[in-house]
């Protein structure tokens, strides 16, 4: 009775079978697919819509969709966006007020509950994202009510990495690319592509993922070639960081040099924190309409590249200098993030590095403060 | 109370950004209950007297007699707002001011001497104080509603300064030059348009001008694109034309076209 659990396998029409049991049980399914030569994020209709023999290389500044010579549908490494997209979209609405002819006001809190999503080919590094931003928005005194109805049920399946990128560095943060003992998840699946098709090990995280499992027509497998693709992977990453005390790091060099270098290159375009995975930063838009009787209060992604995010009044922005700019993003995500939230604010996904337009490259500069601080503890 | 009065006026334009106010179908009719026309001949002949309560100013300052309109419109606006690359930065026709205009008026005219031209063609701001300036070639009719709601409100009108990038990201259009390697100048033009161009695939070709440069030291990195916009295929030559359009002469742009020169000698 006590024998461990079989591993279980399943294959390409497994993997369409997981989507109608999805579909069925009435979830959002949203997965990676090609769309305007890149691989994003969207809304599934069905498994076919899957990346399916795309790849893609990615450097820092650079990103280039690849046909690979199998029908892998998940050996590719992060697109544009994040998941974050889902959870914390980019615009809200929070409420909205109408004011009567007779001067009252009605105030309309924005609550309507959130798809049902189901998340398919999530990585490890972004389920740790994920771990992040749940730790920000909804562990605090106050919870996030817009990411927490669309949070509250997620369906979420893990992919492991077989295919990292170019800029990926998730061994050195610890967050991949195979699922890290303890994550919550609901299924993780481990794809690798051989003579007889596509095969996904499977195994389930959670009582539902567990009830979904036992649907699918699985195989037992001693899972060998799929634990052999992660740690392949392991070996293959596009980079690497020392990653030791960060915060330390961080701390210690707010007055390098450094800072003037990357300045001279970044052009406070605000890329970087768009596409990262944990940047949670918003601000609000009030509305009104040209009678003034309808207002709406909305918020929308900010980033502390944006003048206006430290603009005092009377003062102007705090933080006007690219430097400033640049120092405070580092700074907060591998830095101060540890004080207000006890973890890095950075998974390794790479995606800062290959969607900043002139390449700046977060481990570089983490890489070059070290050799600063280094160098001026040695004096 | 009677609504206040607007009036809208052209200088050196082409009539696209008051085109834009008509273009506003769906609100136009409420906004008539709202603003009372006091002068906007796009739209209509029949005019009421000074003062004006909201002034909308489109096109540059380049002909002797707009001086002295301009200063007596900023006389009889409580509130003026510039609209359009033309009367924010002196819009396309600024590409005279860099060179002799004498040099083609008698090539193009064959009267040059019935003119009445200034050497330059400059922004509004230039020569009155301005209130609030709207950019675009042409303005987004959206931001035009939001400056006129705003004002209406007496509020601050949500036009953000940041990079033609954030809007981008916000809409989930996939970079062009990180993924396509097209060249473009959305990282150092200020957003409005909603990122109209490369959301069709295209490369920011600058129409809303620079983002704003502030005392502190924040403003458009064109050094750093310069580099960027060469691994993209454009030779200096080109750069210094990509930056020389509707905003030529906005000084951030003007700078980076110099820039673009300077490094092919
Ligand atoms: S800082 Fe960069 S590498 Fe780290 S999580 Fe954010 S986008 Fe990914
Ligand atoms: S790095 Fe900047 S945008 Fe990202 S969370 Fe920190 S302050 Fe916000
Ligand atoms: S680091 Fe790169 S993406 Fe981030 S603001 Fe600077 S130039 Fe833009
Ligand atoms: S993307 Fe650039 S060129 Fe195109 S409309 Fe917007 S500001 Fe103008």
């Amino acid at each position: 009775m006590n024998a461990p659990a079989p591993l279980a396998e399943i294959d390409e029409s497994g993997l369409a079978a997981l989507f109608d049991a999805l579909v069925r049980r009435g979830r959002t399914v949203v997965g990676p697919t090609v769309k305007d030569d890149a691989i994003v994020l969207a809304e599934l209709g069905s498994a076919a819509e899957l990346p399916h023999g795309w790849g893609v290389e990615t450097e820092p500044g650079g990103y280039r969709l690849r046909p690979r010579t199998d029908r892998a549908a998940f050996a590719h490494s992060a697109g544009p966006q994040s998941w974050k997209t889902f959870l914390h979209p980019p615009r809200a609405r929070l409420w909205q007020a109408d004011r009567a002819s007779d001067g009252t006001v009605t105030v309309r809190e924005d609550d309507a509950p959130a798809p049902r999503y189901a998340f398919l080919g999530v990585r490890p590094c972004d389920l740790r994202a994920i771990a992040v931003q749940d730790r920000v928005l909804t562990a605090g005194a106050y919870r996030d009510p817009v990411y927490g109805r669309r949070r509250d049920g997620v369906f979420l399946i893990v992919v492991e990495c077989t295919e990292p990128g170019g800029v990926c560095f998730c061994t050195s943060m610890g967050t991949g690319p195979g699922l890290p003992e303890g994550s919550a998840f609901d299924l993780a699946l481990t794809e690798t592509a051989g003579p007889g098709g596509l095969s996904y090990l499977i195994r389930a995280g959670s009582p539902e993922g567990s009830e979904l499992l036992a649907e699918l027509p699985a195989r037992p497998t001693d899972g060998v070639r799929a634990r052999a693709a992660v740690a392949g992977a392991a070996g293959r990453m596009g980079r690497e960081v020392d990653a030791s005390d960060l915060r330390a790091l961080m701390a210690g060099t707010m007055t390098a040099e450094r800072w003037n270098q990357v300045a001279d290159r970044c052009l406070t375009c605000g890329n970087c924190t768009m596409v990262c995975p944990t940047c949670f930063c918003t601000t609000t838009e009030e509305t009104t309409d040209l009678t003034g009787d309808h207002a709406e209060r909305w918020r929308r992604w900010d980033s502390c590249f944006d003048l206006d995010f430290s603009h005092l009044h009377g003062v102007g922005p705090v933080r006007s200098s690219a430097r400033s700019r640049y120092r405070q993003w580092l700074t907060h995500k591998l830095g101060t993030w540890y004080d207000q939230f006890g973890s890095s604010g950075c998974v390794g996904c790479g995606r800062c590095i290959a969607w900043c337009p002139v390449g700046i490259d977060i481990t570089e500069e983490v890489t070059a403060l070290r050799a600063e601080s280094g160098a001026a503890g040695a004096r | 109370m009677t609504a206040p009065r607007l009036a809208v006026w052209k200088f050196s334009s082409c009539d696209g950004c008051q085109l834009t106010l008509l273009d506003l179908e769906d609100e136009l009719v409420s906004l008539s209950g709202e603003l009372e026309i006091g002068y906007f001949l796009e739209a209509t002949s029949d005019t009421l007297p000074p003062p004006y309560d909201l002034s909308l100013v489109e096109g540059s300052v380049a002909a002797g007699a707009d001086l002295e309109r301009i200063r007596w419109i900023r006389e009889q606006s409580r509130h003026l707002v510039t609209i359009g690359a033309c009367a924010t930065a002196g819009g396309v026709q600024a590409l005279r001011n860099l060179s002799p205009l004498p040099e083609y008026q008698s090539v193009v005219y064959a009267r040059p001497d019935y003119l009445d031209s200034l050497d330059d063609s400059t922004p509004i701001s230039a020569h009155v104080p301005v209130d609030f300036e709207l950019r675009g070639c042409p303005i987004d009719k959206r931001q035009l509603l939001e400056v006129i709601t705003a004002f209406l409100a007496d509020r601050k009108p949500d036009i953000p300064t940041h990079s033609v990038c954030f809007e981008c990201k916000l809409r989930g259009t996939t970079c062009v030059t990180v993924a396509h390697g097209t060249p473009c100048l959305g990282p150092v033009t200020h957003a409005g348009c909603g990122a109209l161009c490369p959301a069709y695939g295209r490369g920011c070709y600058g129409c809303f001008g620079p983002v704003p440069t502030t005392p502190g030291g924040g403003g458009p990195n064109t050094r750093a694109m310069l580099p960027l916009l060469r691994r993209d295929g454009l030779s200096e030559a080109d750069i210094a034309r990509l930056y020389r359009t509707f905003n030529a002469e906005a000084p951030e742009f003007a700078e980076a076209a110099r820039q673009a020169e300077e490094e092919a000698r």
